[in-house]
């Protein structure tokens, strides 16, 4: 194993200015995500806690293993999206140990309007899922929510990736062997009623727990009859007399007691198929990344300076070192998991792009997993480059990238523009996990060059009309431009819309990969199918 | 020469016995019952005899069966020990007629002084000052009466056959004489199945204090000074020093001289005590004599260098002692304390239960600890609940006792309540610092002794965490798959994404519930708790297995140990047990609450019909352990249903005993 030689000086003052930087953006981000960790308004709190319920954040401490870590995603689900706060999208999901086994926990916040269904809410939600899926992961529902958000229905409920694919999810997530146990602890209404209805094990709570497709209100209104909630659907009724539940819980400790019985019982046995060794920490410290992402985004930075302070050792084995080198790849462990890395160390060129597909077939072959680290402005563009082949030499590393079935974890750790985002496994290629460093930015192309191409355009058809466009005017054309592509391409941004699983502390990345890894190992391996590449 | 010798006895006085054999070329043969098989004094043993059932009277207390296995094995002697067979005169006879050494007195010695009455009459004769007081057999209470007053008050009655304080009882007024009288006789008749009483006059602060004697078979005695006993709860002895503080060279000498005189009065041979009540005037009485080697004999052979079990082997034998009085001298001062499983806090309440730890001082030429139990061993509900005995030697009282206080801060018992503590506020109480001491002194400083107010405080809340944080932690590693044990998701980091978090736990220390709030890892746990009462807060790093802890900047010793939900730690000479409370989760605990058996023990009665209605603190049931008998009271008013237990039978400690309904407030 080689280990990589750091060429940082930490007494350099662009060191310290870089670090002065990124402290800046890390602390806005704690700030902002121990906010958003607060849930709803206080009185909604008071009033939850108030009736012997536990917060959601409470509920998750005590179903998870004491110590275990939890893997939150996308804590900044519609932060600044609905003119209204809606933190967390008003549901927490995230991986946790119960019993000793990884499992994915969605959570409804009955503090954030009644936990119901806004368009992202469900759209975290199915996303929890799609995790579930792709890594093998029970899934346990932690229930508390009013259903669907009646005056956003219209983008909630009907589509294919709407509210109903939930309980299509549940159905075959199910089939597939990936257990689905509910735990009602509030109400659980209309089509929120199947998520335990569906579920293979469901436990309800005494006397906070109701299931029942029409509430009081709306059968008074349907048919006359009235009646308490509690006796419509509370956890007596199905627990004792219509079936719909399996499980009486006293109160929101017992219930969770009773879900880590359930998981205790599954009998999963992970079997990762992969030669792990005893992790070994980075001899340099990851605290450093924090120095050595420049202050100014497009100043370039030699990623292996990052991968020195995420892998195991600092041990790095390049592939193809002196060739294609704007693509670093090579092999590693990170907390003793095999890895292949694919790093980005400039614009792809045809060499660096024959180079990544190369690299992502042997791991495939291998069933080694992928790490990406995307920094990338783009493939090269030009005459002589579009002559060379660019276009087909990306398309290999795009099918690569697509059709490999060895588990990949993408992380944003600088700019994530145009076709380098394909290339790189960005969203689209459905990387098991995909996280965002706090700095990054993420759009078609950079928002100067976006500005630029869209001045261009209108000043040919102004002169094509033979109209004049003075330089000022055209600043004053771009800046708006500018603007957008950085708010829009801003993490917080991409992260409220749930282009990426969260947004972490660059200091936190081998934490994460570590976790990833591990969770996403619990699939036997699958022998990959390449498409066609373009010779 | 004594070959091969036999100890009929078990626990740290056997271990003691074969540990001077073994160091004089003497082959061991130790016996053993079903509840000691695995026992320290079997396993260092060179041979080791099964009697048979754990309770005495079938295995340590059968003459014949410790017999058998004397000729089994071909042992010469036979060591007694202390209690079981040690002053069984008919068992003395028995080894002699089997050709078989007992290494003790002739059984008309032991006869002799077997009577307390008796053996006053003997005393007398041979001119030992005794207590004022009537040791005939007329026993009308009205002749007794008369007797009494004579004496003149306080007197105390005492059963003739008695020992261990029973039917023992002190009068301070003629009016409550005869009630007195009736309810010694009462409990002496159930003792020893023998009614007569001695009356006495009362020593008002008197102390105990006795005289080691050894005299061998040519008719050679010497005295080996006197120990110091007073400090005595229930007429069992706490601590033990010798010399005794204060006492003039000139009462020793005579006391010393008494005591000979009583020994040769009976033509005693081999180690024996006698005891003396020593009043403030310096005036001092015969009690009774001990017809063995006594517990706290290790206090003598500090003072005086000499090996007591090597006396008795060779007297044994048949030598002359190996010294004279005028050989013998008093070096330094020495210091014993028991160390009981037992809650001072709960009336001395024996406990029994699994020694998680048992981790005595380093011992060296000044600290010495007996022993026969090590960590993993039970301590039983069969025989006494003493776990070691701790003994210190300085150059002066002084010097000896601040050892002492240090070597029971270096003690590390874990797993069952035991009186280290309690010994430790004993010694440091300024009374017995100043060697002010009598056989009321418990009773006297009751108050500073016994009822202190337990606290809680900063370094324990911080030790407590770091046992719950390596407990999670060590959990965690546990969980891991075998296919992949370094997953990070069993690292027991409790990380989040951008957040800390604090993770609380419920435990019980002192009776109390209390919630620890930590954070952080190995290298720095933030601990928080509101019921530490010198900080609420601080920092602890620790890691598990190595015995330091760094606490706000300061190194500590630090250790924990832990089982069933139960744990213990010890930081910087310091022990707090805990409980770790489970959550709430609803369900209605508290009707069984106090219907378990309290430790392991025998029921003596049921004292309800099931079906019963019955009122709350009404009695359930009577059970008898360690020699003491508990009541189990109704928690509330309600219904028995049934007894899972019946008159006789041995039960666990902790099993449920009475199947409860509480009557509802709503019912």
């Amino acid at each position: 194993m080689n280990q990589i030689q750091s060429k940082i000086n930490s007494r350099d003052p662009a060191f310290a200015e870089n670090r002065e930087q990124m402290q800046s953006i890390v602390d806005d981000l704690r700030e902002k995500l121990e906010t958003i960790a607060k849930g709803g308004s206080e009185r909604a709190r008071e009033k939850h806690v108030s009736r012997g319920k536990l917060l959601p954040r409470d509920r998750i401490d005590t179903l998870l293993d004491p110590g275990s870590p939890f893997l939150e995603f996308s804590q900044l689900a519609a932060y600044d999206v609905y003119g209204e706060d809606v933190p967390a999208a008003g549901i927490l999901t995230g991986i946790g140990t119960v019993a000793g086994q990884p499992c994915v926990i969605v959570a409804n916040d009955a503090t954030v309007k009644g936990g119901t269904y806004y368009p992202l809410t469900v759209k975290k939600h199915l996303r929890a899922q799609a995790v579930a899926e792709q890594n093998n992961l029970p899934c346990i529902y932690l229930v508390d929510s009013g259903g669907a958000n009646l005056p956003r229905q219209d983008d909630v409920f009907p589509d294919r990736e709407h509210f109903g694919r939930i309980f299509f999810n549940q159905a075959n997530l199910s089939a597939q062997n990936i257990p689905q146990i509910a735990v009602v602890m509030g109400s659980c209404t209309a089509g929120g009623a199947y998520v335990p209805a569906m579920a293979d094990e469901s436990i309800m709570v005494k006397e906070q727990a109701t299931i029942f497709l029409a509430g009081p209100p709306l059968v008074k209104a349907a048919t006359g009859e009235e009646v308490s909630a509690e006796e419509l659907g509370g956890a007596e009724v199905h627990c004792k007399t219509s079936g719909v539940s399996d499980h009486f819980a006293n109160n929101d400790t017992h219930a969770l007691q009773i879900a880590r019985n359930s998981v205790s019982r599954l009998n999963r046995v992970k079997n990762p198929g992969l030669d792990v060794q005893k992790p070994i920490e980075p001899i340099y410290p990851p605290e450093e990344i924090y120095g050595i992402v420049p202050k100014d985004s497009r100043q370039p930075f030699d990623v292996r300076e990052i991968i020195a302070r995420v892998v195991d050792g600092s041990e790095f084995d390049e592939f193809k070192a002196m060739y294609g080198t704007t693509l670093v790849t090579g092999f590693a462990r990170i907390h003793g998991y095999p890895v292949g890395i694919v790093a980005n160390n400039g614009i792809l060129f045809a060499e660096s792009a024959q180079k990544g597909a190369h690299f992502i077939e042997l791991c495939a072959q291998r069933n080694i997993p992928l790490v990406f680290l995307q920094n990338i402005t783009g493939f090269m563009v030009g005459k002589q480059y579009e002559a060379g082949g660019i276009a087909k030499h990306g398309a290999k590393m795009v099918t690569a990238v697509a059709t490999a079935k060895v588990p990949k974890i993408t992380i944003l750790i600088g700019g994530s523009f145009g076709a380098g985002n394909y290339g790189m496994c960005g969203r689209a290629y459905d990387p098991n996990f995909l996280f965002m460093w706090p700095n990054a930015r993420i759009s078609v192309m950079g928002g100067e060059q976006a500005a630029g191409v869209l001045a261009q355009v209108k000043k040919d058809q102004m002169a094509a009309k033979g109209e004049d466009w003075s330089e000022e005017e055209i600043a004053k054309f771009k800046q708006p431009i500018i603007d957008d592509y950085e708010h829009q391409g801003h993490p917080y941004y991409a992260s409220a819309r749930l282009w990426d699983d969260g947004v972490i502390d660059p200091k936190d990345t081998r934490t994460v990969l570590g976790l990833c890894l591990a969770a996403a190992t619990h699939k036997e391996p699958e022998e990959t199918k390449f498409g066609v590449f373009r010779m | 020469m004594i070959r091969k010798l036999l100890i009929a006895n078990r626990g740290e006085i056997a271990c003691r016995i074969i540990r001077t054999a073994r160091r004089l070329g003497v082959a061991t043969v130790a016996v053993y019952s079903d509840a000691d098989a695995n026992a320290l004094h079997v396993q260092q043993a060179d041979e080791a005899v099964h009697l048979g059932p754990a309770p005495a009277r079938e295995s340590y207390l059968d003459v014949d069966k410790v017999l058998a296995a004397a000729k089994r094995t071909g042992a010469d002697a036979i060591h007694p020990g202390y209690g079981f067979l040690s002053e069984n005169a008919r068992f003395c006879r028995a080894c002699d007629e089997a050709g078989i050494i007992f290494v003790g007195p002739p059984a008309g010695a032991i006869e002799a002084m077997g009577s307390k009455s008796a053996a006053k009459r003997i005393m007398e004769e041979a001119n030992v000052p005794l207590v004022p007081g009537y040791h005939g057999t007329n026993q009308d209470p009205g002749i007794l009466e008369g007797h009494a007053n004579r004496i003149g008050y306080p007197v105390l009655l005492k059963a003739a056959a008695g020992g261990g304080g029973k039917g023992m009882r002190r009068v301070d007024k003629a009016d409550d004489f005869h009630a007195a009288l009736d309810a010694a006789k009462r409990e002496s008749q159930n003792a020893f199945s023998d009614d007569i009483m001695l009356i006495e006059r009362y020593v008002v602060n008197p102390r105990h204090v006795e005289i080691q004697v050894f005299c061998d078979k040519q008719g050679n005695g010497v005295y080996l000074f006197e120990r110091d006993c007073s400090v005595q709860r229930r007429h069992q002895k706490v601590v033990e020093e010798a010399p005794a503080p204060g006492l003039p060279e000139e009462t020793r000498k005579k006391m010393g001289e008494a005591a000979l005189r009583a020994a040769h009065a009976i033509g005693y041979v081999g180690a024996g005590t006698v005891e003396f009540l020593l009043d403030g005037s310096g005036a001092f009485y015969f009690m009774e004599m001990n017809t063995r080697l006594q517990v706290e004999h290790p206090v003598t052979e500090m003072i005086t260098g000499q090996d007591l079990v090597a006396w008795q082997l060779a007297v044994g034998a048949g030598e002359a002692l190996p010294l004279e009085q005028d050989d013998l001298h008093i070096v330094g001062h020495a210091f014993e304390v028991r160390i009981y499983a037992e809650d001072p806090d709960n009336d001395f309440l024996p406990a029994t239960g699994k020694l998680l730890r048992h981790q005595p001082p380093r011992q060296d030429q000044a600290v010495r600890v007996d022993t026969g139990v090590q960590t993993g061993d039970e301590i039983s509900v069969h025989y006494d609940p003493m776990i070691s005995k701790l003994i210190v030697h300085g150059r002066n009282r002084r010097e000896a006792l601040a050892k002492l206080d240090r070597a029971l801060q270096q003690y590390q018992i874990a797993g069952l309540r035991h009186n280290i503590e309690f010994l430790r506020r004993v010694i440091n109480h300024t009374a017995f610092v100043n060697g002010r001491v009598t056989t009321h002194f418990i009773e006297d400083h009751e108050q500073e002794i016994l009822q202190q107010e337990q606290q809680l405080r900063a370094q324990q809340c911080a030790a407590i965490a770091a046992f719950l944080h390596h407990s999670e932690t060590r959990a965690q590693h546990r969980s891991a798959p075998k296919a992949d044990p370094f997953s990070p998701w069993h690292s027991g980091s409790n990380w989040r994404n951008g957040l800390t978090v604090w993770r609380s736990q419920k435990v019980e220390v002192h009776g109390r519930e209390i919630e620890i709030h930590f954070s952080g890892n190995d290298e720095a746990l933030l601990w928080r708790c509101d019921s530490a009462v010198d900080a609420q807060s601080g920092t602890i790093s620790s890691h598990h297995g190595q015995n330091v802890a760094v606490l706000d900047g300061r190194r500590v010793n630090y250790s924990s140990v832990a089982h069933d939900g139960e744990g213990t730690v010890f930081v910087s000479g310091e022990q707090v047990d805990f409980k770790i409370l489970p959550p709430d989760t609803g369900e209605n605990t508290d009707a069984a609450h106090g219907l378990e058996a309290p430790m392991n023990g025998t029921i003596v009665t049921l004292l309800a019909e099931p079906g019963a209605r019955v009122s709350k603190d009404q009695p359930l049931l009577v059970m008898e352990a360690m020699k003491m008998e508990h009541t189990l009271r109704a928690p509330a008013d309600g219904t028995v249903n049934q007894f899972f237990c019946a008159a006789g039978e041995l039960v666990d400690g902790g099993s449920l005993l009475i199947d409860f309904n509480a009557e509802t407030a709503d019912a």
